[in-house]
């Protein structure tokens, strides 16, 4: 009876717009180099905690190879946010602005979408993930650069849109070097089991 | 009842509401973000894991309670409002907070959920919905199409889905909110008004099930804000809420109804003074 | 068979019975509640029962009362006196209110004839217009007069009948003197008539005496044993321990709340009990069978609270306001996995106090659901009693200390109890789970974890000392009688009986059915030939429980009928004598 069956996997590539319920963009308030840098540093860490999650999620699932991935990629995003913090002279972490931080999307362009993980999956699907979230962080900078309000900001979210353009070219040179997964990476012979 | 002192203490920050076990639900799933969402609203709020409680039934939803190092109750399939009111009722000082899915939340405890909203007791009750029984292996339960294929239903139920919304604002839950668990901010800011709110506050929380229900994941790109405000007419409420297509977010209505809550620990007798009307 | 004083002659009897029975508004309830409340006053003692057809208004209705010098813990084998305002559905009673050439039927001629089966009794008819009397006192009711007769045939003293019907009337001005003048003119009927149900004068009072119901004093012991949180769902014949509580929770601090339904009660109680509140429902056989899954969860999670079950008859709405001994099984076995639980049953209408007292005490000292299995007839018998003795029992829960080093909700101990952090408790927060476990409260599917937490909670059962209250053991000789619940008082009343014809018995009344208590079962059976096992239900549910987990010695019989009529000493004192010479 065990038919083969592709476990539910995500769409392939991840087509996506914006989400739909985008909130009001920050940049228009954005008008210090402490709030531009607050910003940067909340969306590392944010990226961070979530490839965090990811790897315990994937090891809970055993899928150790994509669980390592994730771990590496938190420890890369971990170092960025220290280093926003380096750069600054910050001992801790900068508060919030009031009302909380504004994305685009509902979350920091950085922060892995939840739903796109699959237990099967492999590192190059995780490694799609990071493009995609680089490539969202640097289009976030990017359309801070083009809003900014005063030179100082604007020359400071441009060095941002060039580091993130380095870590996608990163993530794509690793996409490279990993291999393509077969056509029935999310085949499963087992249907999915009973809990509680 | 043992009730600790304040302690002067720092701040509890959202990470510390995680408990240090590690959420076990399929890669994927909306309901990691509803934990982020939890923590992000009890630490907003100011909470102590000692003074809050989290209290569940049966399902992938209702597992949460042990991945927060709040006082956590998971007990039998369908009954977590009815255990969260004798929590609540019993401890009006602690807060409370339910978690429930569509299947525990609809279906078994249909009956809790009216009467729970009518009851009004100061609680939130968080329902993560998924359109779709996960634990068993994806029948369909009360909010699925009716022509949605299953192993229990082949070709579809073909009965209407339940509109929980409209239910709870019938039945006088004194909050009623939509959130999208793919927004866990936005989540965690209904939340706290949900909890802020005196009285029975529901929040729906759409939470794509990429196992059973793997299109949810275009759950993202439907939500979006309701494009009206929060009202406290409920039928302004109910009219708007019985029009939409299920994915309009905020919250849609905030009542004034007082909270029940009978006066716990204000009795000044003394057992034996009871036996007075026994006695010849 | 109505005991009668040695050397008093027949007008000295020690319990007489009498029934006060009318349909549609007769108010017969009344007068025999205030039939009971004089004999009190009087210093008698008495019970009453009420009985009545399935109509909420309107229907047939009777007041079976017993009064006696002496502590009553049954109603008699027959009746003195039936003193019946019409005749309508009568029959209906006839199996519950039996007469003999010996009894005294008081009826009225101008309702009809008597009903065929009181007829070939064979017991007096005295007519009486009972109607006609009160019609001639304007402002009066059958009933006052009903009172009168009753009193009167009985020799109860007129000054606490007048006594009690002014108690009664005092915010009716109008209502008062027609009432007295009717129960005056049901005396001198009374007297008219004549008989020999006259009762001996009380003895002198020892002990301050309570009028109580046993559904009220279940309630009084739940609060006595520290219950301050009740949720329920009104069922017959559990309600009146609902509707006591709910305003002497009030009075002490504590909450009632009427739940949707006896799923949602028990595990309000559960989530209360959670919070570190004793807490408390009362239910009847078809609340209880909703409420098992949760009393699973209970053992699991290890929450205490008590479930009081009213027994009613069964299966299913069965007979709703009769009494049955029929829960036993699903009390000490209907959870399903391994489900150590605690079930004790009150054999008195007092007992139900320290009864249900000690359940509390025992379901928080265990950290253990208890199931308290009281029946109908003494959730609903009114009695006159000593007051119950002042019992300790109470709540005492084991609770973890403020952040307790590496806390864990079920650490595997030696007695099985393991300290339970209360929600307030900082630096113990854990997740209570119906789900198998760790010692921390982790779900766990694995084989060791679930034989620990398995045995632990065996262990906390088996191993607790639960003192001599267990089981009520009295006298000696070859033949043994065991029972439980209401079936104990025909049973007492039955060995004295026997004992008045050289025949020695023992019995056991056990008020602690779960966890068995097999040793001590054993010694006090110690010597014993025969062991008559007694009950209230078809299928011989305890004397099953009993095979599974004891050792009966000797010769077993089994001596057991359904509701809802009564087990009465009469039948059990002839089993008896005809055992021991058989």
């Amino acid at each position: 009876m065990n038919a083969k069956k592709a476990a539910a996997k995500p769409a392939r590539g991840h087509p996506r717009k914006a989400a739909a319920g985008a909130k009001s963009r920050p940049e228009a308030g954005i008008a210090s180099i402490d709030e531009l840098m607050a910003y940067a540093y909340a969306l590392e860490l944010e990226a961070a905690e979530r490839y965090a999650e990811f790897a315990d999620a994937m090891e809970a699932h055993n899928n150790r190879e994509v669980a390592e991935l994730f771990r590496k990629l938190a420890r890369i995003e971990n170092r960025h946010a220290e280093q926003v913090l380096e750069e600054m002279g910050w001992v801790s972490p900068p508060d919030a602005p009031h009302g909380g931080y504004k994305w685009e999307g509902f979350e920091a362009p950085e922060s892995g979408d939840v739903t796109e993980l699959h237990y099967l999956m492999q590192p190059y699907h995780a490694l799609q993930i990071a493009l995609h979230n680089e490539k969202r962080a640097h289009a976030f900078f990017g359309s801070l650069v083009k809003q900014a309000r005063n030179a100082k900001v604007r020359k400071a979210a441009q060095e941002m849109e060039q580091e993130e353009a380095e870590h996608v070219r990163l993530i794509e040179e690793w996409i490279k070097r990993t291999p393509k997964p077969d056509a029935d990476w999310a085949i499963d012979p087992d249907p999915p089991v009973l809990a509680d | 009842m043992t009730t600790a002192t304040a302690r002067p203490t720092v701040p509890i920050s959202a990470r510390d509401f995680k408990s240090d076990y590690n959420p076990i639900w399929c890669p994927g799933c909306g309901d990691y973000s509803v934990v982020l969402s939890f923590t992000r609203a009890f630490a907003s709020l100011g909470l102590r894991p000692e003074n809050t409680a989290v209290v569940s039934g049966i399902g992938c939803s209702s597992r949460i309670p042990a991945y927060l190092t709040s006082y956590g109750f998971h007990g039998v399939h369908g009954r977590s409002l009815a255990a969260a009111a004798g929590l609540k009722l019993a401890r009006p000082d602690l807060t409370v907070v339910v978690a429930s899915g569509d299947g525990d939340g609809y279906s078994i405890g249909g009956n809790h959920f009216m009467h729970a909203c009518r009851r009004n007791v100061d609680m939130t009750y968080v329902v993560m919905d998924n359109h779709v029984y996960g634990m068993t292996k994806g029948q369909p339960s009360p909010t699925t199409e009716p022509d949605w294929n299953s192993k229990l239903s082949p070709g579809g139920t073909g009965v209407r889905t339940f509109h929980p919304l409209v239910i709870a604002l019938a039945a006088g839950a004194n909050f009623v909110a939509r959130a999208f668990s793919g927004d866990p901010s936005g989540t965690a800011n209904v939340l706290v008004e949900a909890i802020k709110t005196p009285g029975f506050s529901f929040v729906e929380i759409l939470s794509p099930c990429v196992t059973f229900r793997p299109e949810q994941r275009e759950w993202k790109n439907a939500v979006r804000p309701a494009p009206v405000g929060t009202t406290n007419d409920p039928a302004r409420a109910a009219r708007y809420i019985m029009t939409d297509d299920g994915f309009n977010l905020g919250i849609l209505y905030r009542g004034e109804r007082a909270p029940y809550q009978p006066p716990m620990g204000r009795g000044n007798k003394q057992p034996a003074d009871l036996e007075k009307g026994f006695a010849i | 068979m109505t005991d009668v004083k040695k050397g008093a002659g027949a007008a000295a009897r020690t319990s007489v019975s009498v029934a006060v029975t009318g349909s549609g508004g007769a108010g017969v309830m009344t007068a025999g509640n205030m039939l009971l409340a004089a004999a009190a006053k009087a210093g008698w003692y008495g019970l009453m029962v009420r009985s009545s057809g399935p109509q909420i208004r309107g229907g047939e209705a009777a007041a079976l009362c017993r009064f006696a010098t002496h502590p009553l813990d049954c109603l008699d084998d027959r009746f003195d006196v039936l003193v019946a305002v019409d005749w309508e559905n009568l029959h209906r009673f006839a199996d519950e209110i039996p007469l003999d050439s010996a009894s005294l039927l008081v009826g009225d001629p101008a309702q009809g004839n008597p009903p065929e089966v009181y007829v070939k009794s064979a017991a007096r008819y005295a007519q009486l217009g009972i109607k006609g009397i009160a019609k001639a006192i304007s402002g009066s009711w059958p009933n006052m007069v009903v009172l009168g007769v009753a009193a009167g045939l009985i020799g109860l003293p007129k000054d606490a009948v007048r006594a009690v019907v002014e108690k009664t009337l005092k915010k009716s001005r109008d209502g008062l003197a027609p009432s007295l003048a009717a129960v005056e003119a049901g005396y001198e009927a009374a007297s008219r008539i004549g008989g020999d149900a006259k009762l001996a004068p009380p003895g002198p009072r020892s002990e301050p005496r309570w009028l109580i119901s046993g559904n009220q004093a279940a309630g009084y012991g739940a609060v006595r044993g520290g219950v301050r949180f009740v949720a329920g769902y009104p069922i017959t014949p559990a309600t009146e321990v609902l509707e006591w509580l709910a305003p002497a929770l009030a009075d002490v601090g504590g909450v009632l709340v009427q739940a949707e339904d006896e799923l949602a009660s028990i595990n309000m109680i559960i989530g209360a009990s959670f919070g570190g509140v004793p807490s408390l429902t009362a239910t009847s056989g078809p609340g209880l069978s909703l409420m098992i899954e949760a009393l699973g969860l209970a053992v699991a999670a290890e929450v205490p609270i008590v479930v009081v079950d009213v027994m009613r008859g069964g299966p299913s709405t069965g007979i709703p306001a009769k009494s049955e001994q029929s829960d036993v099984s699903i009390a000490v076995n209907g959870l399903h996995g391994d489900a150590p639980r605690i079930v004790v049953a009150p054999n008195s209408v007092s007992d139900c106090l320290v009864t249900t007292q000690w359940a509390v005490h025992l379901a928080e000292t265990l950290q253990s659901p208890a199931i308290v299995l009281s029946d109908q007839f003494f959730g609903q018998t009114r009695a006159v009693v000593d007051r119950p003795p002042d019992a300790t029992y109470a709540g005492r829960r084991l609770t973890a200390a403020p952040n307790a080093d590496a806390y864990k909700r079920y650490a595997v101990t030696e007695s099985g109890i393991s300290p339970m952090a209360i929600p307030g408790n900082p630096g113990t927060a854990y997740t209570a789970d119906g789900l198998e476990h760790t010692d921390r409260g982790i779900p766990s599917s694995g084989a060791r974890d679930h034989t620990i937490q398995l045995a632990k909670r065996e262990r906390k059962l088996l191993g607790h000392e639960y003192g001599d209250f267990w089981a009520d053991i009295e006298g000696e000789g070859d033949i043994a009688v065991v029972t439980f619940g209401s079936c104990t008082g025909p049973v007492r009343e039955a060995r004295s009986r026997a004992a008045a014809d050289g025949v020695q018995t023992r019995l056991v009344s056990m008020r602690l059915l779960a966890p068995a208590q097999a040793d001590r079962l054993a010694k006090a059976l110690a010597g014993v030939k025969r062991v008559l096992v007694v009950e209230q239900n078809h299928s011989g549910q305890f004397l099953k429980y009993l095979r599974s987990e004891f050792q009966l010695p000797g010769e077993v019989k089994s001596f057991r009928r359904p509701g809802p009529l009564p087990i009465r000493a009469d039948e059990l004192h002839h089993q008896l004598v005809d055992w021991s010479r058989a």
